[in-house]
């Protein structure tokens, strides 16, 4: 049966804006995204919500819901006390467009500084080989749907705009780790210019990405670091160091 | 207004509209040619449906039974299809499938593998072998992000060469297209909106390839996301193209029915393919009621067989769950409505009982997910509740297969959901997302081709201000039609009147209601402002599904018959002469037109591939007879 949901929508621009309360029908099962659609249908038709599959599946619908980042399509509305107002704003690591809506133009430019997939030369299509173990590493992080609530999420950029650009971000450190395990990428050095480039080494291990993935990667353990103990190694290897000594005075 | 001193201009050689595989594998066939190439997205960049696509991609690469090859391919989708398909596509399809798989594999995708560590491959409703490369049940997923992250290396590699990433191909994302503009008889570009400021936007192009999907918000319950709004087929009518067997949707047979907000989420086919078996409220394994007669030698009609089948493929018929779509999802139906239905409406779908809990785990994660957060069901411990949903629109733009050329305007191209005559009356499950990519592919080159035979084809003042007038128009009415109340309005109408099983009394009541929503719909007005106002962006997808919904409704009077995604009660059965004919839709300014045109004659090598027995069930003496065309 339904009841009344007391709801308290962020509502305005980069400009103004604030808090607006609403109050809405809600049925048995409904998620966050339903009472949404449900506000925009009846009360604020030009109500901005960015949404797709409305199945968890795509990845739109990020926003923070009670300060939690969250995938509207995925939050029931029950796992809230029934008397609870549940407060809804937009994505706070980015700008905003307009009501719930950020502008996430940030992702998409880094997408493009990450090294492009390499193929191995003379490998003729349909003759690759590959364990199913060894595709597994890369395939996990290759479930990630872009929601971005990683990138929301890093304090590395929520609280610190400064670093936005040196810092590529969870989201594109699980790529280049999915590149770097790739069992036929033949780009090198994607460790090092993940350290050196993308910012690796400003993260501090504290798993916020991990805890609000919806896909639940382990990004932090199995991808970061991972990552960092290698480029450490790479580094710090005295055998390599006294290599890089001889090559330096090569070439002088 | 915008005044066309301030308007927003591109030029381009190729604009792609619409993002998902076949959007994007057009690109990236039109950018290799040497052309610059625009693609539009109503969405983000990579949130097209082409992601919710889980169990796989269709191609005979043989890796698991090395009898599969294209010629079995090619009898399953024409089969499947009820021998409605154009011919040719459904060959270019079978033949180029594999090179298109493996082809992703070089840009990166990493499929599930077999032992000897090739792609994997399984089973699927009427595909004879196992056939489906994926990637657990997240297949869509992984082709999108292969090819999104394919075109981010053609931009590296332009910005190598030009010192701009964006200088050859560029995404203009949460950008919609609300025309399609011709001079002098030819395409001359397109024009649209941002979603973002709701400014205009042109783009000038001599070649516009239509990659828009689906139309399943035109229905009630659906599989298919916001984005489904029939915008290409509307484009295309409107810009002069056909549409072709409109009336062929098909209803999944199994989406969620429970709790109401997910009704039509989509549970992949592959729950039946990995061994779910679908059961009525009685307990019945019910779908050994419902093999029809010209599957009947290849399916089993007892539990012994079928369950022995998962074992041992060459000696045992296959289990009745997976029988082609249309057939599973007319039987749920036929089950409910005969009152031996679920509680909310649907039947059990149960992989609990026959897969241990982590292997259901592992081979379909996103379905246990899925389960798990919206329904509170534990798959690996309980039944799922399933019916149908719509899913899939097998009609579309009227195209030349090889090139996938929209017939009968110079300059636009088709490919993927938004073309028909592929899929026939009714399409396999795992034949789009290599439907994607081969016709993809096809319509990137075909423009590349047009474009450097045609060249520029300047768009006039004229066709600008007239676009530039209709986006306007919304706001400049006040207390008007509510859009999001007209929407619900067609969805009833298409739900109750246009949906799994039709009569001639309810279309015409149909085609009257919906005739009766668009005249409401040219009075709809906006509240707020022009930035990003979800308000104002579904007026426009309202026009688009109201010309969807009428092609629907007239072809499916039309079509005296019941063939795949096209039940009519009052004509039961099918009828070898409604075989012959396609159903071509077009626009006249003012109402959508219908008539019926002849499907043209499967190649005699082609025809050959088929037992004479078999072509019997389908076509008529005088079509045997003549045993295929030259």
């Amino acid at each position: 049966m339904a009841r009344k949901l007391n709801l308290r929508i962020w509502r305005g621009d980069s400009t103004d804006g604030g808090l607006k309360d609403v109050q809405v029908d809600v049925n048995e099962g409904e998620v966050v995204l339903d009472v949404i659609h449900r506000v925009q249908a009846t009360q604020m038709g030009d109500l901005a919500v960015r949404w797709n599959c409305k199945a968890g599946k795509c990845g739109s619908c990020s926003m923070e819901i009670n300060g939690k980042p969250r995938l509207a399509c995925m939050t029931q509305v029950a796992s809230f006390d029934e008397n609870e107002t549940i407060t809804i704003t937009p994505l706070r690591a980015f700008p905003i467009i307009k009501d719930l809506v950020a502008d996430v133009s940030f992702n998409y430019k880094k997408a493009m500084e990450i090294p492009a997939y390499e193929p191995p030369k003379n490998l003729a299509p349909g003759e690759a080989r590959m364990e199913q173990i060894d595709v597994e590493r890369s395939q996990e992080f290759r479930k990630c749907i872009e929601c971005f609530l990683c990138q929301n999420t890093c304090h590395v950029i929520r609280d610190h705009e400064e670093n936005k650009k040196s810092f590529a971000g969870p989201r594109f450190f699980i790529r280049i780790a999915e590149l770097d395990m790739h069992p036929l990428d033949i780009l090198k050095n994607r460790k090092r210019t993940a350290q050196e480039e993308h910012g690796l080494g400003m993260c501090n291990i504290t798993k916020c990405c991990t805890e609000v993935c919806p896909e639940h990667i382990r990004i932090t353990d199995n991808a970061i670091i991972p990552m960092k103990e290698r480029v450490v190694d790479i580094k710090y290897d005295p055998a390599r160091m006294f290599a890089g000594l001889l090559k330096r005075e090569k070439r002088n | 207004m915008t005044s066309s001193v301030t308007l927003e201009r591109h030029k381009y050689d190729v604009l792609i509209i619409g993002a998902g595989g076949a959007g994007l594998r057009a690109a990236v066939e039109a950018r290799e040619a040497g052309l610059s190439v625009a693609i539009i997205c109503k969405s983000l960049f990579g949130k097209a449906h082409t992601v919710m696509a889980e169990g796989g991609a269709a191609a005979s690469m043989g890796n698991v039974n090395d009898n599969d090859s294209w010629m079995v391919h090619f009898r399953d989708t024409m089969r499947g299809g009820k021998f409605l398909n154009h011919y040719r596509m459904a060959e270019l399809h079978a033949k180029e499938a594999p090179d298109r798989i493996w082809e992703l594999e070089m840009w990166g995708a990493l499929f599930d593998r077999t032992k000897e560590g090739k792609i994997s491959q399984r089973n699927f409703g009427g595909h004879e072998y196992p056939r489906l490369a994926h990637v657990g049940d997240r297949t869509g997923l992984e082709i999108i992000r292969t090819m999104q992250q394919k075109i981010v290396q053609l931009q590296q590699k332009d910005g190598r060469e030009f010192g701009d990433m964006e200088a050859k191909i560029k995404v203009f994302a949460e950008c919609t297209i609300t025309e399609i503009l011709k001079e002098n008889g030819k395409i001359s570009g397109a024009y649209g909106y941002w979603r973002e400021t709701g400014a205009e936007v042109l783009f000038e192009a001599p070649a516009v390839v239509i990659a828009t999907g689906g139309v399943g918000k035109t229905f009630k319950i659906t599989s298919n996301s916001w984005e489904g709004t029939g915008d290409g087929h509307a484009l295309a009518l409107k810009a002069g193209a056909n549409l072709v067997d409109m009336e062929f949707l098909q209803f999944h047979p199994t989406g969620m029915v429970w709790p109401p907000s997910v009704r039509g989420i989509l549970v992949t086919e592959s729950v039946r393919g990995e061994g779910g078996i679908l059961t009525n409220s009685e307990g019945e394994r019910f779908m050994f009621k419902y093999i029809p007669d010209v599957f009947k030698d290849k399916y089993a009609d007892n539990e012994a067989e079928a369950d022995r089948w998962y074992e041992d493929q060459d000696n045992n018929r296959r289990p009745p769950e997976l029988l082609p779509r249309d057939e599973v999802a007319r039987a749920i139906n036929s089950e409910v409505k005969a009152g031996r239905g679920t509680e909310h409406g649907g039947v059990f779908l149960d992989v609990s009982k026959r897969i241990p809990a982590e292997v259901i785990k592992k081979r379909l994660p996103s379905m246990w997910h899925q389960f798990y957060e919206l329904a509170g069901v534990d798959i690996t411990k309980e039944a799922m509740e399933v019916g149908p949903t719509c899913h899939y629109v097998m009609g579309g733009v009227e195209v030349d297969p090889d090139s996938a050329a929209a017939i009968g305007v110079p300059g636009l191209f088709a490919a993927g959901e938004v073309a028909g005559g592929m899929h026939g009356s009714n399409r396999l499950g795992g034949n789009s997302l290599t439907d994607l990519l081969v016709f993809g592919r096809r319509a990137g080159a075909g423009a590349a081709e047009y474009v450097k035979n045609n060249g520029a084809n300047p768009v006039s003042d004229a066709a600008i201000k007239s676009a530039a007038d209709r986006i306007e128009a919304p706001f400049s009415r006040a207390g008007g039609e509510n859009s999001y109340s007209l929407h619900a309005e067609l969805q009833e109408v298409t739900h109750n009147l246009v949906g799994i099983i039709r009569t001639r009394v309810e279309l015409e009541k149909a085609i009257e209601m919906i005739a009766d929503i668009r005249a409401r719909s040219k009075n709809v007005a906006v509240s707020g402002g022009r930035k990003f106002n979800p308000g104002f962006h579904l007026a426009f997808d309202l026009d688009n599904m109201l010309l969807v919904a009428e092609s629907t409704a007239k072809s499916a009077l039309l079509r005296e018959e019941s063939r795949g995604g096209h039940t009519r009660d009052d004509f039961p059965g099918m009828n070898p002469k409604w075989r012959q004919l396609n159903q071509i839709a077009s626009f006249d300014g003012d109402k959508v037109n219908i008539k019926s045109q002849a499907l043209p004659a499967i190649r005699k090598e082609l025809f050959d591939l088929f037992d004479i027995h078999e072509l019997e069930k389908y076509m008529t003496p005088e079509e045997i007879a003549k045993g295929g065309s030259n």
